[in-house]
């Protein structure tokens, strides 16, 4: 594999790839290492893409794993979700192409299944039999899935608060649910701990998390792909951790690299709901940390008050000219509807929180007319169901024609 | 002030395999300080510029201190404190 070791991030003391997530020395986090050299024949890497499977093991070549051949991978194989254009939303805006990546159209409907995929692939090589995860809704669902495919055993820990439709779309899968009473980053320490003790388990964004975090740089392979070789100006990312938005970030840098694109990382915008927007205020305070916060936000999957790559999306942001911004729960829930309305794609609260700062960022004049934005809808509609509930107008009527046009003539004059 | 320090995994090397340790202090401070001097080599592990790295957290009956008083945090008798690295989760 291309993978060669495990690095910290902040003092560069290498490690073995194992399961380890933390530099013993600094603290800080650990990242994969790759040796690139054997990639000098960009058209064979292209090539090697190309007939690679339809799913995210065609880029193995940029994936910490080891084997067997892409085609021959078991599991619950995510990625290669569409990319959309979306003149409409577009127009809407006032801009003059916009594209929607719509990570919902994984096996479990969220930009998790990318990340759970490539840790639980390798915790599987590592000798591990047992998958665990601190969740904050689409990483339950994707972990539980991602175990019965897989035939491992798993516990995926919640706050108990979660949304029902994430609740019921992770015990169906026959998982160990523990709902703990407390917010995503209590269950995350608690986690944290555990991880200490249970030595044979697969935390998958714990003591896998190096692997697990590449697993998001698809997206960003996967959107220089399909606008065929080619990058966008600009690209639109929710903030929880800042993993994701970081890891898309990286997956550019790479593909640049290895001179399968040429330019520059796009400009990087995040988006965070205000009520917790840790990440967001640093930006405009302009710190290099984030001071931690207690979230209260509709967007329960961006719900992290403690970003653990803050500072990381804090110099993304910055290095590449973009910022990092954030919407209420009002601008979330009217973020869901303009997306759903003007692009057929109906998202959860967080796309709403992306939909929402593409919005601002056009309304402010941030984003010049020419560009060519992309925004990642990282979840599905259909597992927040309360945020859109009572948000229309629908008619009852008898089976008649008579009461058929009663109510829409009542309803709909002008 | 008798106080307990839970420690990661992580830093257990610097105080002979231990997962808890013994302090003194009236605050999260003076605590680990009281550590330090028989276990100098957690200073440089938690500390940079005289205060927490940042990627260490360090809770008080599961709250980060950083929401309490932070190194000042006053600790009553018995209290236990838990230092965890902050890069999990996400």
């Amino acid at each position: 594999m291309a993978a060669k070791q495990l690095k910290c991030r902040e003092c560069g003391t290498e490690y073995p790839l194992e399961a380890r997530y933390v530099c013993s020395r600094c603290f800080g986090p650990l990242e994969v290492g790759y040796d690139h050299e054997r990639l000098a024949d960009v058209g064979e890497v292209r090539r090697r893409i190309q007939g690679g499977p339809q799913n995210m093991w065609r880029y193995h070549d940029f994936l910490p794993l080891a084997g067997p051949q892409p085609r021959m991978r078991t599991g619950l194989p995510a990625g290669c979700t569409p990319l959309i254009r979306a003149d409409r939303l577009a127009e809407r805006l006032g801009l003059r192409e916009v594209w929607v990546k719509n990570d919902a159209a994984n096996p479990t409907h969220s930009f998790k299944d990318r990340v759970v995929s490539v840790a639980a692939t390798r915790a599987r090589e590592l000798g591990f039999d047992t998958l665990a995860c601190a969740s904050t809704g689409n990483l339950a669902n994707s972990v539980a899935a991602h175990g019965a495919a897989l035939g491992m055993a798993s516990y995926v820990l919640i706050p108990a608060d979660l949304e029902e439709q994430k609740v019921l779309a992770t015990g169906v899968y026959g998982t160990n649910l523990v709902k703990v009473r407390g917010n995503y980053d209590d269950v995350n320490r608690l986690c944290t701990e555990l991880s200490g003790d249970r030595e044979n388990w697969a935390f998958v964004n714990i003591n896998m998390r190096p692997y697990y975090a590449e697993g998001s740089k698809t997206v960003a392979y996967e959107i220089a792909e399909q606008l065929g070789w080619e990058l966008p100006d600009r690209v639109v990312v929710p903030i929880a951790s800042g993993s994701l938005f970081t890891k898309i970030g990286k997956g550019f840098a790479e593909f640049i690299d290895v001179g399968l694109i040429d330019g520059e990382v796009p400009t990087m915008n995040g988006a965070q709901a205000t009520g917790c927007s840790p990440v967001a205020t640093a930006f405009r305070d302009g710190q290099d940390f984030c001071r931690p916060v207690k979230p209260h936000t509709i967007a329960k999957s961006l719900a992290i008050g403690n970003p653990a790559d803050g500072p990381y999306a804090l110099d993304l942001a910055r290095a590449t000219g973009g910022s990092i911004d954030s919407v209420n729960d009002q601008e979330i829930r009217a973020g869901i509807r303009l997306l759903a309305e003007t692009t057929g794609v109906f998202t959860e609260t967080a796309g709403g929180v992306t939909t929402a700062v593409l919005q601002k960022l056009a309304e402010t004049g941030a984003i010049d007319r020419e560009e060519r934005v992309v925004i990642v809808i990282t979840g599905e509609g259909l597992k927040t169901l309360d945020a859109v509930r009572h948000s229309f107008i629908d008619y009852e009527v008898d089976p008649t024609i008579e009461s058929f046009e009663e109510a829409f003539a009542e309803s709909v004059t002008v | 002030m008798a106080i307990t320090v839970k420690l990661p995994t992580q830093l257990r090397d610097t105080v002979g395999g231990a997962p808890s340790v013994q302090a003194e202090g009236a605050n999260v401070g003076e605590a680990l300080e009281s550590v330090f001097e028989s276990h100098g080599e957690l200073r440089d592990r938690l500390y940079q510029n005289g205060d927490l790295r940042r990627f260490v957290n360090v809770y008080l009956g599961g709250e980060d201190i950083r929401f309490l008083d932070g190194l000042q945090t006053a600790l009553p008798d018995g209290a236990e404190l838990t230092i965890l690295p902050a890069v999990a989760g996400g």
